[in-house]
């Protein structure tokens, strides 16, 4: 029963952290509908500037984390306003030869600039050593992207459903030539969406980097998981993607567990199932 | 006409051959992607071994010729192997980091006349494939074996091995379980996991589960052993008392920043570290640190390729800057010097290096940063992998 405990427990903390990453990503690919392949690269722009805020000039973590998603937003504004307009409801191959593009680039520049070894965001003293949950211990850290994966999900969902600007997105991403004629300025509306979408991404990069750390691969060696989350959940809905990364947490995490020496196996066995039964993914919202 | 033609062609090879001033080095290495770094050590151990001793061997002087195999590419490696032989007319191959590069050019050294010097590559099997191959890097089998040793005189008797389900991983865990049952000791659990894994804490909560009192632990040197060596802390294996041995890949200089606090006491047996003391070895990270740039990137690899330019030079000394594969090969057979990682010898039989394997333990230095401290000496180590495949 221990043992059962135990792996849920690393199946949430995993599945969160995937959560907080993929996000962003299903946000552009379902309600901005862009491919975007450099979503990885965006992540580790995050979790450079961070590593770079924290361990050379020596700030604090909290004050990592808002530098790095303001910085990396700031840094995606020039490009979106001179990359991705051109592509807003372009096919999805051109999209995803300018996004895979543009991820190429960015790797270079972080392997000039950063080198290609390691990079650490150290923790705060509260986040650091582990927390005793009585019948195992667990990272402080975890903890911390489990309560940012719930925060982000609410704020999120609080945002596209509740909000006057969630319903103009919305609005915009159905019609936009209707959503213009009536008003909304569709151009604004996006830029603030991939805005968004970037600044999670580096959220994501930072929360997450203790178990994918920060070098100039990571944008390519782990965006394969994230669009396998955002297909499995279904682009756009913030509970599919929440109920993915769950599900696909606990299945990563049991599998490692009972029978590591099949890898990936049972990821992509179940994978392959609900895409079966759901080629939308699990709450797929456009058809 | 034929004839003259024959004659000609025969004459200018010929003369060419023998007068030759430039002798060309064919080096095969990852020097882009993600392995860039280890191409960038294969570049700096080879660019100290021309600063300390210059790149002229007698009246011929030595010409590198770099190509760039990004990630395990066997095809790839033999194709650029190909090319560097015919048409660059390289001498001698040099390099490769990963073995199935290494193995894939091995059938074309016989014919093209060429001695390989393999700089990294870690398998043990590599050096059966052509005799014209010679290995200046170490094994994996090499490296793993001391560390059974050393956790058996720590009082382990109960080991869970886990590696990365590859080549060298296998080799390591075969090596450490040889070892151990040799000293006694018994291996409870071999676990292996994928080489993509990212979380490690279900592996960590299995290693509570088997009651093992140590841990060993193979996975390649990256981003990889950061996430490993946490999880190992964090889920509280390490304050339950339970002992990690590895060997040296998982404290790979480069990596050392990174782990930081996390890796400190962490034991390790490896062929070479950049701390080891000695005046030879001053010497070649003063002038390696400076061929790289920056001196925190600079880790084993350049070593192998440093002994590897020396061995080349041996070879070129031998046969007068000729092209003669067998008398080059021959004549390093059982060559010994003292190496910037302690004295080392090429063994006849298999060509491989017998050196000195170091158990070290992370350490913090007064400036802040940590380093690999050795604190015991294992000398003359061979390659045990090879016994044990025959």
């Amino acid at each position: 029963m221990q043992t059962v405990f135990s792996i849920a427990v690393d199946a949430l903390a995993y599945g969160m952290v995937l959560f907080v990453i993929s996000i962003g990503l299903s946000v552009t690919m379902g309600l901005m509908r862009v491919v975007n392949l450099a979503h990885g690269a965006f992540a580790m722009i995050g979790g450079y500037i961070a590593s770079y805020a924290a361990r050379d000039l020596g700030l604090g973590y909290a004050a990592a984390v808002l530098l790095a998603v303001a910085g990396t937003v700031l840094i995606a504004i020039p490009i979106e306003r001179l990359l991705y307009r051109r592509i807003y409801g372009a096919p999805e191959l051109t999209q995803v030869l300018m996004t895979i593009g543009i991820t190429f680039c960015i790797i270079g520049i972080a392997n000039f600039v950063f080198g290609p070894t390691l990079k650490t965001i150290p923790l705060p003293d509260t986040l650091r050593g582990s927390a005793d949950l009585g019948f195992r211990s667990i990272a402080t850290h975890r903890i911390f992207a489990i309560i940012c994966g719930l925060l982000v999900a609410a704020a999120l969902w609080f945002l596209i459903e509740k909000t006057a600007f969630g319903i103009k997105l919305r609005a915009a991403v159905d019609n936009a030539a209707m959503a213009a004629a009536l008003g909304v300025r569709t151009e604004f509306v996006y830029a603030v969406s991939f805005a968004v979408a970037i600044g999670l991404a580096a959220l994501g990069g930072v929360v997450g980097a203790e178990l994918l750390p920060v070098e100039p691969y990571y944008a390519l060696r782990y965006m394969v998981t994230f669009l396998v989350v955002v297909s499995v959940g279904g682009a756009g809905s913030i509970p599919g993607a929440l109920l993915a990364c769950l599900l696909l947490g606990a299945i990563d995490t049991t599998g490692r567990y009972l029978a590591p020496e099949y890898g990936e196996f049972f990821f992509y066995l179940a994978v392959i199932i609900i895409v079966i039964l759901f080629p939308r993914g699990l709450a797929g919202r456009f058809k | 006409m034929k004839k003259l033609i024959t004659a000609t062609i025969a004459a200018v090879v010929l003369s060419s051959a023998a007068y030759a001033d430039t002798i060309k080095v064919g080096v095969i290495g990852p020097f882009s992607g993600p392995f860039a770094l280890q191409g960038k050590n294969f570049k700096a151990g080879i660019d100290a071994y021309f600063a300390l001793h210059g790149n002229t061997v007698g009246d011929d002087t030595i010409e590198v010729i770099y190509r760039d195999v990004p990630q395990p590419d066997p095809a790839q490696s033999k194709a650029l192997a190909q090319e560097l032989v015919v048409k660059e007319g390289v001498q001698y191959l040099a390099g490769f980091y990963f073995t199935p590069d290494a193995m894939a050019a091995t059938p074309i050294l016989e014919q093209g006349n060429v001695p390989m010097v393999v700089m990294n590559a870690a398998t043990s099997a590599i050096v059966t494939k052509s005799p014209y191959v010679v290995r200046t890097s170490f094994t994996t089998w090499q490296t793993s074996t001391p560390i059974a040793k050393v956790a058996k005189d720590a009082g382990v008797n109960k080991v869970i091995s886990i590696v990365s389900d590859y080549g060298p991983g296998v080799d390591a865990e075969n090596a450490f379980k040889t070892a151990f049952e040799k000293e006694g000791g018994e291996v409870v659990e071999a676990i292996r996991m994928p080489l993509s894994t990212n979380d490690f804490s279900p592996i960590m909560q299995r290693v509570k589960d088997s009651g093992a009192e140590a841990v060993f632990a193979f996975l390649p040197s990256g981003p990889t052993t950061l996430g490993f060596v946490k999880a190992f802390n964090q889920n509280g294996l390490k304050d339950a008392g339970i002992k990690l041995f590895a060997p040296g890949d998982l404290t790979q200089e480069s990596d050392l920043p990174a782990l930081g606090d996390q890796a400190l006491g962490m034991q390790t047996t490896f062929h070479y570290a950049v701390s080891h003391d000695s005046p030879e070895n001053k010497e070649f990270v003063a002038a390696a640190q400076k061929a790289i740039g920056n001196p925190a990137e600079l880790s084993f690899p350049a070593v192998g390729a440093f002994d590897g330019m020396h061995v080349i030079a041996k070879m070129i000394e031998a046969t007068g800057g000729e092209q003669d594969a067998e008398k080059a090969v021959e004549a390093v057979k059982g060559l010994s010097w003292t190496s910037p990682r302690g004295p080392v010898t090429i063994d006849p039989e298999s060509r491989h290096i017998m050196q000195n394997i170091y158990l070290r333990e992370v350490t913090k230095a007064d400036d802040g940063s940590y380093f690999n401290k050795e604190i015991q000496t294992f000398e003359k180590q061979g390659d045990p992998g090879l016994e044990a495949a025959k």
